[in-house]
């Protein structure tokens, strides 16, 4: 038997030590890039890097094959340090046609290497990218540090062998780049060996062609003449734990298993299919050994609703959707809220309006998730920081729900759901235990009054099959104990504000924010998806010397109970936002602050450089002058 | 046999009952009231799901559990609560608009998935709770708030879209025919699977007198055909009859040239759904509308296929154990 270190022995060239790389895999949606760019995102964690992804890929399942729109593109960062974005610009470059080629370049960096596939570049590619002139010759890629790489008949040849028709040889290529790729990082390539065994065993032929073509990009890189050293990145030193690798769509379902499990609770899910949420569907759906429930509905309305009727029924209820099915499902959120049930509503945030665009982050939904329902019907908000953070943010979003018996929307948004980053495992014992009670059943004959509060102004959650507390519940306005239909004036005024208290009651139970960074000066408050690139941010510009600040909150209603005290320290407040000034709106209407606001609208995560940027420019504006 | 220990009385709340004086509304309250014993049902139980309008002020008046939900989305609410409480008997009551116009979307898939519970909706033609403005099942021509020069729309029928939607039971009965209502509630709770049962129901302030043929005296014999498992379709005390010419029905004499056997047969537990869709298609006043039970067959439900699914994966992998999710797939250490 041959060893994998035959197969793909180390380097005899130099390689350099460095303490990250952010590499970008872009081609056609139907090249393979996703899969490269995932399994150079698990070799790397697994080999101890810190890492952190951004998977971008066009609404079309296959736009047309060669074309702008039908690029899609996978970066990748890989670091010996503890980062927190997937990095603004690329060190490395992987195009697999012209195309991908003229529509990422702009990232790569001047000290930078472009890898192409130079066999790509044909009069006909070139036609189908919309180019008169080939990139490579017109003077497009000057100055940047050029490969070309003849994948595809190289591949061809690796894979001969194998009987493999040229469709299917072509296949592989992404698995050749894969290997040079790796080679070029030193990254281990038994993961994925691994991978190829699981995935294609029961196509021997495929399979066998993927590890020559992968071990046909290791040799080429060592062979060529072209690379004159490699790049080595040492492990991150991470706390101590046990690690996997985790999606945020991944963790949000299993953040929701946990809560179920904690809190004794089967799990029921509503849910329509929609990107980019449906993978909480599809990995909640794998899992009903946990009594895990999924119910495709009919529609986004049928979906809320009939997490509604599962929570009346005493189940763990969850909605998921993006900002299109939130839309439809406003009434239910209202019912869900006046019926005073705990449920989870979920937003995978994507660029909007509309359809607007499904495959793009965005997040501009917040103002929706606060107040889009009818009449006065506040519920809890709560935004996931980061694709780990989504695990912690859905038991939290329970727990609320629980304790004070109110629906809780979840934010997330496309680049947390699709992102990738470590997640060190919890120990289950750990976990908080979180407490429900039903009451129980009752002899008596009195009539049960299910709108009695507690300390916590929740009311029981009664539920139906036990005896003697028969009750109805329903949209009407409800007398405040008794529960019974009621038209008066002041019980409503009183309940309506009953039902507002308890969600700002929910600050007692919530962290309060923590900053991080100097005490005074600037202020970078941020929520959601955007933690990664202002915490890095402000970390670059204190160390420029810049007096900055940064609050990230993940709870928006309530607001932390101490986010007021801490922005009455600073001398000016920066909201960096994926929207039009949604949080911005919010600060100044609780907090009367004159809150700047960075405002990027673009389908695409913050770069660490436009936020340093702003705070550069707010920073060294003389106090007062905002 | 165990007697009833409950009485109709206690299946009644303490809430007043403000349905207009005369509605056909109070009539199937009272039945219900009165079947729930009979069937051995349990007021901690039963819960009934509404929608809105009129009819859906129903679980208000029921001592038993409830929810009065939103404008046409009871169903949805029912399949969430049946497929994690397959314990409970659930009741969706519904009206014509409620069901058929916002809600028909949900309608449809409830009846296609089979989900066991009861679906009774209130039909009488009219948007009653706003005042009056026609409905899906409004005939053309029908001179409402809304449409003073009569009504455009065609109309909908809820027992062919019941069976076009696959459903396994599909019955029809009428306010105030007391013994005939009865006895289809209890054949709807006996049904394993989605029962949907069409009930004629007086509006007598918008719509007054909409189903005077099929509940007077004087013209229901000839204008309604009561639908019997087994037996052919008999009506007008006897002297009429219902025959197939080819695909189309017809009403025949039976004045002595046509035989018994000549007549269509009604067999409601035929897999293949045509003779109750061409019964549905019987309508006022070519035809003497058919009551009763149109179809009653059996399908798996979708409560017992979720619900066994969990079994199954919990015989086959076990329990979940939230530590063996997280440590499945790669992992690795820090020192």
């Amino acid at each position: 038997m041959i060893s994998v270190s035959d197969q793909f022995p180390p380097t005899n060239k130099p390689s350099e030590s460095v303490t990250g790389v952010t590499v970008r895999l872009a081609g056609d949606s139907g090249d393979g890039m996703q899969l490269l760019g995932t399994q150079l995102t698990n070799t790397s964690a697994l080999s101890g890097n810190d890492v952190a992804t951004f998977p971008d890929f066009p609404a079309e399942i296959r736009a047309p094959i060669g074309t702008r729109a039908g690029v899609s593109g996978f970066q990748v960062r890989f670091s010996s340090e503890d980062i927190f974005t997937p990095g603004d610009g690329l060190d490395a470059l992987i195009c697999m046609n012209p195309a991908a080629l003229v529509t990422n370049l702009v990232d790569l960096k001047k000290t930078g290497i472009l890898i192409v596939n130079s066999d790509n570049f044909g009069k006909k590619d070139l036609k189908l990218a919309k180019l008169e002139q080939s990139p490579l010759e017109d003077g497009t890629i000057d100055g940047y540090r050029t490969i070309k790489v003849p994948m595809t008949s190289l591949t061809r040849t690796a894979v001969e062998d194998t009987g493999l028709s040229t469709k299917l040889s072509d296949r592989c290529k992404n698995f050749f780049a894969m290997g040079l790729v790796f080679w070029l990082y030193g990254r281990d390539v038994e993961p994925t060996l691994r991978f190829i065994d699981a995935k294609f065993g029961k196509k021997p032929e495929i399979a066998e062609a993927n590890r020559l073509a992968l071990k046909a990009g290791w040799a080429y890189g060592e062979t060529t003449e072209a690379f004159a050293s490699t790049y080595q990145v040492p492990a991150a030193k991470l706390p101590p734990g046990k690690y996997r690798n985790v999606m945020g769509n991944e963790a949000l379902a299993w953040g929701l298993i946990a809560a179920a499990k904690l809190s004794g609770k089967e799990l029921f899910l509503g849910s329509y299919p929609i990107t980019p949420a449906s993978d909480i569907l599809h990995e909640l759906s794998k899992h009903k050994n946990f009594g895990v429930r999924t119910f495709q509905a009919e529609d986004e309305i049928a979906a809320v609703c009939s997490a509604i009727g599962a929570a009346f029924g005493g189940s763990m209820a969850i909605t998921t959707s993006s900002g299109p099915g939130i839309a439809l499902k406003g009434e239910g959120m209202g019912l869900g809220m006046i019926l005073e049930l705990p449920m989870l509503i979920i937003d995978v945030q994507r660029g909007g309006p509309s359809t607007g665009l499904p495959t793009k982050t965005e997040q501009s939904d917040l103002l929706m998730a606060m107040h889009g329902r009818n009449g006065e019907a506040p519920i809890p908000v709560i935004a996931a920081r980061s694709p780990a953070d989504c695990f912690q943010t859905a038991i939290e979003a329970w727990q609320v729900a629980t304790r004070y018996m109110t629906p809780v929307m979840i934010l997330s948004d496309g680049y947390i759901a699709n992102g990738a980053e470590p997640w060190r495992i919890p120990n289950v014992a750990d976990l908080p235990k979180i407490k429900i009670e039903h009451p129980g059943p009752r002899e008596d004959g009195a009539a049960f009054e299910p709108y009695t509060r507690d300390e916590n102004l929740a009311r029981p959650w009664a539920i139906p099959g036990t005896k003697g507390l028969m009750h109805r519940v329903g949209g009407l306005e409800k007398k405040d104990g008794s529960g019974e239909v009621s038209y008066d004036p002041d019980n409503h005024e009183h309940m309506v504000k009953t039902r507002a208290k308890k969600v700002q009651m929910a600050a007692d139970f919530i962290d309060p924010v923590e900053v991080f960074g100097k005490e005074s000066g600037t202020l970078v408050i941020s929520w959601g998806g955007t933690y990664g690139s202002c915490h890095t941010a402000v970390e670059r510009s204190i160390a420029q010397g810049i007096e900055v600040g940064h609050a990230h909150i993940r709870w928006i209603n309530p607001f932390p109970r101490n986010l007021g005290e801490v922005i009455a320290r600073y001398d000016r407040v920066l909201v960096p936002e994926l929207n039009n000034g949604q949080l911005s709106l919010l600060l100044k209407n609780e907090f009367l602050v004159d809150a700047i606001g960075l405002n990027k609208i673009k389908g695409k995560p913050f770069s660490v450089g436009e936020i340093m940027k702003k705070i550069y420019e707010v920073s060294v504006a003389p106090v007062g002058a905002k | 046999m165990n007697l009833p220990v409950l009485k109709a009385k206690d299946f009644e709340s303490d809430q007043d009952v403000r349905w207009c004086p005369g509605c056909g509304d109070y009539s199937i309250l009272a039945q219900m009231k009165k079947v729930l014993p009979e069937i051995g049902a349990t007021q901690e139980g039963t819960v009934f799901i509404s929608g809105i309008g009129c009819s859906s002020r129903f679980p208000y008046y029921m001592n038993t559990y409830g929810m009065h939900s939103i404008h046409g989305r009871a169903p949805a609410f029912a399949t969430g609560l049946k497929s994690t409480r397959p314990d409970l008997s659930v009741w969706v009551i519904t009206g014509d608009g409620d069901a058929l116009s916002i809600g028909g979307n949900h309608f449809m898939h409830l009846l296609r998935r089979n989900v066991d519970l009861n679906i009774i909706l209130f039909n009488n033609s009219i948007y009653g709770l706003t005042k009056g403005q026609y409905s899906p099942t409004s005939k053309v021509g029908s001179v409402t708030k809304s449409t003073p020069r009569g009504s455009i729309d065609h109309p909908l029928n809820p027992i062919s879209i019941a069976v076009a939607a696959e459903a396994t039971f599909v019955a029809r009965s009428i306010d105030t025919n007391i013994k005939h209502l009865v006895a289809t509630l209890k054949r709807a709770a006996a049904h394993k699977g989605t029962s949907f049962v069409e009930v004629y129901q007086n509006c007598n302030v918008f719509n007054d007198g909409t189903w005077d043929y099929a509940k007077n005296k004087d013209t229901k014999a000839d204008s309604t055909v009561e639908l019997e498992h087994g037996k052919s379709l008999v009506f007008s005390n006897g002297t009429k009859g219902i025959r197939l010419n080819g695909f189309t029905p017809e009403v025949v004499k039976l004045d002595g040239n046509v035989a018994q056997d000549d007549l269509l047969f009604h067999d409601e537990k035929i897999e293949s759904p045509q003779l109750a869709f061409l019964l549905s298609r019987m309508r006022h006043p070519e035809f003497p509308e058919p009551i009763g039970v149109f179809r009653d067959v059996q399908r798996a439900t979708y409560d017992d296929m979720i619900n066994g699914q969990v079994d199954d994966a919990k015989a086959e992998k076990q329990e979940g154990e939230l530590a063996d999710l997280f440590a499945g797939g790669e992992t690795w250490t820090v020192e």
